[in-house]
């Protein structure tokens, strides 16, 4: 923002000549728009690569469920303009600011892309990156180029969306993008299970999900300070089928969790902020997203909590958010040990400087994973020391 | 056969008998190699290609399929995967001078775990063998392309395979959460550990969909789902084309997003009427078959809302599936679609592209012309939820010059798919059959890029060539990089 090596182009053609010339003459650069993620990943002194200036919504049609925008208008634009035609993404963004202190507001969909940020609705909707159709970008060669189509269904070619989706900034400068989005659900439900443990609770989530119920979003809040312990389940749709399927799930887990209290609860369908359940981590302790099988979920936070971690289960155990006061890397390694693996999202300089944000993969992977970045960015050009 | 493939290599094949003995050693009991028998691998589902590969290995085990691979790498011979065969572009198209690399033997499901809602299966599983090993349980495979009693769950990850129901609940990209995959050099990577997110960069999202081209996948783990309480059916005669179009719209336009939605024309109706007699309606020029699926409170709630649409929109008329026997009967016609269209001509060819939905009946109408000036006749089955044209053209092979009317023609409704905004391939792949018209699509920097992907994992360009990509540049070609000169307008970016 105004720093005084920001570039912003507000071209493509500007774009290729601003990337091409770093190329050239070995510099790095640093994609950004809204800046509501700067905080993930190591400090970098790399220029600034300011995308604000590809902003602006390109092409909705509602009955075709394709929205088509440049990267970086913001989240609630996009949102507030399929809301108008009683549609919404067809993932379930949301935006990181509020999880490093700022005000909310900042995320674009550019940034959401390329961080493939799913909330809790990808459970059952799918992630950012199962609803990225198409995109136009420039690589790290310089070059403009084009991947995917503006249709929902498609295999033409490599399936290039999947891999700009979740890329951070590492691939290219995505200019602007397709994405799917659905009719937005037209009521919403939630039921809550009071004062299960961690294991009961992911039992009767995986119930949960293993039944017709349709459950859109399953989360897990232990005992602490908000209170006692709370297992929800959000059911959305039709009226009718709403309140079947609620029905349905009620008697389902009444046999299954024994004395805990259930209770049925209306929920406005949009809210299920996903970041309610890191609200009141402390913002000082290093936060980790941890992805697991979700049978792994119970066994992971009791050791988890041995290091004296908090934690909050969302996606029916499949995410573990965890705070910790420690600058190892030891929530990671119990991730590993469980079969999954760990992103540190948020945490004090020193530690984002000496652990790499996103696990390390393999030898091989790794290997391979970097031939992929070199094929994008042979020069460099977006590797910036962040991740 | 029109079609060019790359020139066979003449030092391979005077070694042959040297490079079977070889590979005999690695899989004894797995080398096809007698002309006779190789005959029996010689196309796939594109049955206007032919080509007997030089030899058919069917190895059982990874450390086998690593070892074949290695060899093939050392010794310049390339190979070309396939699960069962049944791909409609040309994807397992064998080549004279490479191995056929099938993975048949690796049939067996390996895990299923219903608490994390997954199951672990071999690539040479067939996709309906999923579901029935899960269904129960009470889960299913959600995936369904109409080949699934025969495609392999390989060859799905391959092409990104669709169905009936992806409008709802995704392709096979949206259904896989891990693989394990053998480069060409031998190496055995898994990318995707079976969790919602990716650990680093996507590799999963382009090895599916990758026809054969990045590497040899040799375990799969797949999503299932809770079978939906209940399902019903639909079937809604319009007087028009037009009119039907319109009915799809409006369904999606009003919030409700059918398992599946599906349009077939006058000829399609005809053809399967005649073919299975399950009463379809003859004296209309579209039907459409809508599926609704969940709780019978939703089933009820909105099959009466899509009457109400389907009837607004002029229908003439509408059944609603009252048991489950009547459900598949709708169905009956759309899944022998194929074959009974089949019966109107000695060879059908089957098209696959996809457009924005509102630009149906204006494709149907220039379609039509087409099919004047080729003289050749067409019939069209539609996955209209998500504009998936399936044009079947009728020709026969026998008479000369058919089967390259039938291919320009095709051709001329892809690139009709493209000019309105669609794109080549919706499910079923470029493979051979569509390489040559990437170019209506994406621009030489566009395939540049996607060129380049393929050299990270497989430099040398060994595995299933001459597929997708029009044109074969060489890796070392393509990483050559246009360095800007030293004057740039851009005096502050910061140097390092």
């Amino acid at each position: 923002m105004g720093s005084v090596n920001a570039m912003r182009p507000t071209s493509e053609g500007e774009l290729v000549e601003i990337i091409g010339a770093a190329g050239g003459a070995g510099a790095r650069l640093r994609i950004r728009s809204g800046g509501s993620k700067d905080g993930v990943g190591a400090a970098s002194s790399a220029g600034v690569l300011d995308m604000s200036g590809f902003s602006g919504i390109v092409d909705y049609d509602p009955s075709e469920l394709v929205l088509t925008a440049h990267a970086a208008t913001p989240l609630s634009d996009v949102m507030a303009a399929v809301a108008a035609e009683g549609q919404a993404l067809a993932f379930d963004p949301f935006d990181h600011a509020p999880l490093f202190g700022h005000a909310p507001g900042a995320a674009t969909l550019g940034g959401v892309i390329a961080g493939n940020v799913s909330g809790p609705r990808r459970l059952a909707r799918g992630a950012a990156r199962d609803h990225l159709l198409g995109f136009v970008a420039v690589s790290g060669r310089g070059e403009r180029f084009i991947g995917g189509g503006k249709v929902v269904k498609n295999v033409t070619g490599y399936d290039l969306p999947k891999l700009m989706a979740g890329s951070w900034g590492r691939l290219a400068a995505l200019t602007e993008l397709t994405v799917k989005v659905l009719p937005r659900p037209r009521t919403a439900a939630m039921l809550r299970i009071h004062g299960l443990d961690a294991a009961a609770a992911v039992a009767a989530m995986a119930q949960a999900m293993g039944s017709p119920a349709d459950v859109a979003a399953a989360r897990h809040v232990p005992e602490g300070k908000s209170g006692p312990a709370v297992t929800e389940l959000l059911i959305d749709g039709f009226p009718a089928s709403v309140s079947a399927r609620l029905g349905a799930l009620a008697d389902l887990l009444v046999g299954a969790v024994g004395s805990a209290r259930i209770e049925t609860i209306a929920a406005d369908a949009s809210a299920w902020p996903a970041l309610d359940l890191v609200r009141d981590m402390p913002s000082e302790h290093a936060l980790w997203k941890v992805s697991l099988r979700p049978s792994a979920a119970p066994g992971f936070v009791a050791q988890a909590e041995a290091l004296g971690a908090q934690w909050a289960m969302d996606w029916a155990g499949g995410l573990v958010w965890v705070a910790i006061d420690d600058t190892t890397t030891r929530v990671r390694d119990l991730a590993v040990m469980e079969g999954g693996h760990a992103a540190l999202m948020r945490a004090p300089d020193v530690l984002r400087a000496a652990v790499p944000a996103f696990q390390p993969a393999p030898t091989e992977v790794a290997a391979l994973e970097e031939r992929v970045r070199r094929a994008f960015d042979p020069l460099g050009v977006f590797e910036t020391g962040r991740f | 056969m029109t079609l060019r493939m790359p020139e066979p290599d003449a030092s391979v094949l005077a070694r042959r008998e040297g490079i079977v003995a070889a590979l005999r050693r690695i899989v004894p009991e797995g080398v096809i190699a007698e002309a006779e028998l190789l005959r029996a691998y010689e196309s796939d589902g594109l049955t206007a290609y032919r080509q007997p590969p030089m030899v058919v290995v069917l190895p059982e085990t990874v450390d086998q399929v690593s070892a074949v691979l290695a060899y093939c790498l050392g010794e310049g011979v390339k190979v070309v995967p396939r699960g069962a065969g049944t791909s409609l572009s040309g994807g397992a198209l064998p080549l004279a001078d490479a191995v056929l690399l099938s993975m048949a033997k690796f049939n067996r499901v390996l895990a299923i775990d219903y608490a994390d809602r997954l199951a672990v299966v071999q690539p040479g599983v067939i996709n309906l063998a999923i579901t029935q090993a899960v269904e129960g349980a009470g889960f299913y495979y959600a995936p369904d392309p109409s080949s699934q009693i025969a495609c392999t769950i390989g060859g799905n990850v391959a092409e990104n395979s669709g169905g009936v129901h992806c409008l709802k609940y995704g392709l096979t990209t949206n259904n896989v959460l891990g693989v394990e995959l053998v480069l060409m050099d031998g190496s055995v990577v898994r990318v995707g550990d079976g969790t919602l997110e990716s650990a680093g960069l996507d590799l999963l999202g382009i090895v599916v969909g990758s026809e054969g081209l990045l590497g040899v996948v040799t375990e799969v783990t797949v999503r299932i789902l809770p079978r939906p309480e209940s399902a019903r059916a639909l079937l809604i005669g319009f007087p028009t084309v037009v009119g039907a179009g319109h009915c799809v719209a409006q369904v999606i336009a009003e919030g409700i997003i059918p398992a599946g939605m599906e349009m077939m024309d006058r000829p399609a109706i005809h053809a399967a009427e005649a073919f299975v007699q399950v009463g379809y309606p003859l004296d209309v020029e579209a039907l459409l078959i809508v599926e609704l699926d969940g709780p019978e409170a939703e089933c009820d709630a909105l099959s009466a809302e899509v009457e109400r649409i389907a009837l607004a929109n002029g229908a003439v008329n509408c059944r609603i599936s009252q048991d489950e026997g009547e459900r598949l009967a709708f169905w009956k016609g759309r899944k022998a679609a194929f074959p009974a269209v089949g019966r109107l001509a000695p060879d059908y060819y089957c098209m696959d592209g996809t457009i924005p939905r509102r630009r149906l009946p204006e494709v149907l109408e220039r379609m039509d012309v087409l099919s004047q000036q080729y003289g050749l006749g067409v019939a069209n089955v539609f996955h209209a939820g998500d504009g998936n044209l399936h044009p079947l053209i009728l020709y026969d092979a026998n008479q000369p010059g058919e089967l390259e009317r039938a291919e320009a023609f095709g051709n001329d409704i892809l690139r009709l798919c493209v000019e309105v905004g669609g794109v080549l391939t919706g499910e079923h792949g470029v493979g051979v059959e569509k390489r040559d018209l990437m170019s209506t699509m994406f621009d030489e920097v566009d395939l540049a890029h996607q060129q380049r992907l393929k050299c990270a994992f497989d430099p040398e360009l060994m595995l299933n060539p001459g597929k997708v990509f029009p044109q074969l540049h060489r890796c070392a070609e393509l990483g050559r990089v246009h360095v800007h000169g030293g004057e740039t307008r851009f005096p502050e970016l910061p140097r390092f």
